[in-house]
């Protein structure tokens, strides 16, 4: 047990950065989620294929790919995501700003999987407003855009709260495999380096990595039983 | 496939498919007839088994890749090849099993595979828990770079903290270069093979790969002169053969093996269909290390 | 949902062409110039990089394809000892979170005092043991499982012949926590009236279960649990990590070889695609057969 005490900080360490690598893919996944959701409802067919197209894709391959396009994929595209070196942002997220790309690969491979899955719990979500309330819109003469924004999407986050928080949380899990595809000093990579590398005991390093992923996933899955419950509760 | 197909496949893909594919039925694995061995060794069980289970990579070009044939090939398979012969068993007989390095010792322990031919740097915490035979190569850690960078001079370089340096997780050279870092975060790259780390070299995400010579060597003879090594090894890494600890006459029959191979030519004929496919000077055997 | 804008008259579905048009264009356009053009500029699509995976007069095409068959071979049967070991234990798992939490509210007057108040502590310290497990193995990725297992079930004596195993077991343990939850919450959704129906004509709590509870609760769930295949058939190829020899882990021997990392990930992505798909759809229609 004396290697969690000893090697404290690579723990808080690897916890740290994979709770940035965490935040900032959530906000990509639900940004393009949300797009991609609004295009799946658009009245533009190929706007609609797009989004169908998107989403099929990322759903139904494993992240082991996804994240090996963006690792082997960009790079022969001619980029290192040097778009995501926001001035402001990289001060909160240093590791945004580096030479190395990994960081940003594994944001963009997050939030490009997640987003799938992100916009099909927000699509579920509109599903589950129901049409009279849509109906009830054009009635009194709201256009797409306004019915969209002041009718459906208000109750349809309502309902896709519960699942987008469960996505999220697949999302915190998944983010483990950045370690593995270049990344370094993340929880899992660096715990996993502590038992292959530098021969520490197999299960208090275990028990350090379980406790950084609870530490963020526990919680929201809590509130999102909290939440679920008093929902069934009000309906 | 005979041999009229190894020259257009050899072309494509020297390393992995030439071995496999030719060199199936060379001399040197061709088994003793019935040698004898003293009751209750291992070699006794081996050799009356008919079968022998060999531990060694399938993703470490020149000396255990795994071809399109399904085949490991390589000079620790060449190696494991005389081995087996020694003990009248023939190559065909030979069950490979994968052991990356983070199973190496385990599966020795275990008793999972009976040897361990796998790159295997031999080092004093590794001999805590099993014993190595050999060793049958030393191999030094060197760094490559692309053929047009003149900015990379030997590990030192990476100290100014600007330079990107990539190797495989788990591994040794990954541990050495880590002391030439500035910082790790942004210095240090790790995958799985090192095929990956070429590919980062190749999409420059990364400046160099780090790890022993040979393998290096495998690259740049692929590479078209993409890719150079520079400096000297930096470090030494004697490649041994892993058996179980206790067993000391088994170690001593694979040091026997070893030391009669290196002058009657089977070593270098080994060499010279895996690893001499880039590197045709056959380095002289190391003297074996009999602790 | 086509309630949310009118059937378009002329000139909306003029604008919805144009639209249409324009975005069809840039998708195009911007798809050329952003990643077929660098691609072809680095001879992505050369035939000596495609043609062992799409040409079969290519002398290793059937090699290639031989050994990429294998390892899809080795995905399948890893996910399926996978499925049906976590379905097991899932099942098991919900069954018995279900009781427990039926029997936490019994308090065995007929055996007296202590002994009963013994009896209800063990209960409630199950029931709490079995949530702890649940919510810890929901919590950490399954990568960590997967990797750990690999690692630390040998120090404790147990060993298997090949990665495939430790692949399975971390697979399940995951699977089946998230199986059993599914299971449970179906069953505890379902109307109040089956269990005292099913306890009017004198079943046994363990009875109602097995003949009510579930076989309704896997009617409800079974959308839910082929989507839970789809995500357990994606996660064998995390088994590249403790090297087994799946699908990707081929296509990555492979790419040594024939040095075409690009284009061998997009064939066995193709495949994955294809695999799942099919599996989603037979949820889907599953699915609409259950609501109608």
């Amino acid at each position: 047990m004396s290697v969690l005490v000893d090697q404290f900080s690579v723990f808080v360490n690897g916890f740290w950065l994979t709770l940035q690598l965490c935040v900032l893919s959530a906000i990509g996944a639900l940004l393009i989620g949300g797009i991609a959701a609004v295009m799946r409802i658009a009245p533009a067919p190929p706007l609609r294929g797009l989004g169908t197209a998107y989403v099929t894709i990322f759903r139904n391959v494993p992240l082991t790919v996804v994240f090996f396009f963006t690792v082997f994929g960009l790079p022969a595209l001619g980029t290192t995501a040097d778009f995501l070196r926001i001035p402001i942002l990289d001060l909160a997220f240093p590791r945004l700003a580096i030479d190395l790309p990994f960081f940003r690969f594994a944001i963009i491979a997050l939030s490009l999987y997640t987003g799938a899955f992100v916009c099909e719990a927000l699509r579920s979500g509109v599903n589950a407003v129901s049409p009279g309330q849509a109906e009830a819109g054009r009635a009194i003469g709201l256009g797409f855009r306004q019915n969209l924004w002041h009718v459906v999407l208000p109750q349809a986050w309502q309902a896709s709260v519960v699942p987008l928080g469960s996505v999220i949380i697949a999302m915190i899990k998944n983010s483990a495999l950045a370690g593995f595809f270049g990344l370094t000093g993340d929880l899992s990579q660096s715990g996993a380096e502590l038992v292959t590398v530098r021969g520490f005991p197999v299960v208090p390093v275990f028990i350090g990595i379980a406790v950084g992923f609870l530490v963020m996933t526990m919680p929201l899955g809590l509130l999102l039983d909290r939440i679920e419950s008093r929902g069934a509760m009000t309906r | 496939m005979r041999l009229k197909n190894c020259v257009p496949l050899a072309a494509i893909a020297v390393l992995a498919m030439g071995v496999a594919a030719c060199g199936e039925d060379s001399e040197s694995s061709e088994p003793r007839d019935k040698p004898s061995f003293a009751a209750g060794t291992t070699m006794e069980r081996l050799s009356n088994a008919q079968k022998i289970v060999v531990g060694t990579k399938f993703d470490q070009p020149l000396f255990g890749l795994k071809g399109l044939d399904g085949k490991p090939a390589g000079f620790d398979v060449e190696i494991a090849k005389i081995i087996a012969a020694e003990l009248g068993i023939p190559a065909d007989k030979i069950e490979y099993k994968e052991t990356p390095s983070q199973v190496r010792e385990q599966v020795v322990e275990q008793g999972t595979v009976d040897i361990v031919v796998a790159t295997y740097t031999i080092n004093d915490k590794r001999k805590e828990r099993i014993a190595f035979a050999g060793p049958y190569y030393v191999a030094g850690q060197q760094i490559m770079v692309r053929a047009d960078d003149s900015s990379i001079t030997g590990p030192d370089s990476f100290k100014a903290g600007d330079k990107k340096v990539c190797s495989v997780s788990g591994s040794t050279p990954a541990a050495n270069i880590k002391s030439y870092l500035q910082d790790e975060a942004a210095q240090l790259v790790l995958f799985d093979t090192y095929q990956k780390c070429v590919d980062a070299l190749k999409a420059e995400t990364v400046d160099a790969v780090t790890t022993d010579n040979v393998i290096l060597s495998g690259f740049i003879s692929k590479s078209d002169g993409a890719y150079k090594l520079i400096g000297t090894k930096f470090t030494e890494e004697p490649y041994g053969i892993g058996v179980k600890k206790d067993d000391a006459e088994f170690r001593a029959f694979i040091n026997d093996v070893l030391e009669s191979i290196a002058t009657d030519g089977r070593y270098e004929e080994a060499w010279k269909t895996t690893v001499g496919k880039v590197d045709p000077e056959v380095p002289s055997a190391p003297a074996v290390d009999r602790y | 949902m086509t309630v949310l804008y009118d059937a378009p008259g002329p000139r909306a579905r003029r604008r919805t062409v144009v639209i249409s048009a324009i975005a069809a264009v840039l998708v195009v356009a911007g798809g050329y110039r952003l990643v077929y053009q660098p691609l072809a500029d680095q001879g992505q699509f050369s035939a000596e990089l495609w043609g062992p995976l799409l040409n079969p007069g290519n002398e290793q095409f059937s090699l290639v394809w031989r050994r990429i068959l294998e390892g899809f071979q080795a995905t399948l049967i890893a996910a399926g000892y996978a499925i049906v070991a976590s379905l097991v234990a899932g099942t098991a798992l919900a069954v018995l979170r279900v009781q427990l939490r039926s029997l936490v509210l019994r308090r065995f007057t007929a055996v007296g005092g202590p002994v009963a108040l013994l009896i209800r502590g063990l209960v409630l310290l199950l029931m709490w043991l079995t949530r702890f497990c649940v919510e810890v193995f929901r919590g950490i990725p399954v990568v960590i499982t997967i990797f750990f297992v690999w690692v630390a079930l040998p120090e404790f004596g147990i060993t298997f012949e090949t990665s495939r195993w430790y692949l399975v077991i971390g697979l399940s343990i995951y699977n089946a926590v998230v199986i059993g939850e599914v299971l449970r919450s179906g069953m505890e959704g379902l109307p109040g009236g089956q269990r005292e129906a099913a306890h009017a004509v004198g079943l046994t709590p363990f009875q109602t279960t097995r003949l009510i509870l579930l076989p309704q609760a896997f009617r409800i769930m079974l959308p839910a649990l082929i989507s839970q295949l789809v995500v357990v058939l994606k996660d064998t190829s995390l088994g590249f990590i403790i090297s087994y020899e799946e699908a990707l882990r081929v296509g990555s021997q492979v790419v040594q070889v024939l040095e075409n990392p690009i284009q061998v990930y997009t064939v066995i992505g193709a495949v994955y695609i294809l695999v799942n798909y099919g599996l989603s759809k037979l949820a889907q229609y599953i699915q609409r057969r259950q609501s109608r």
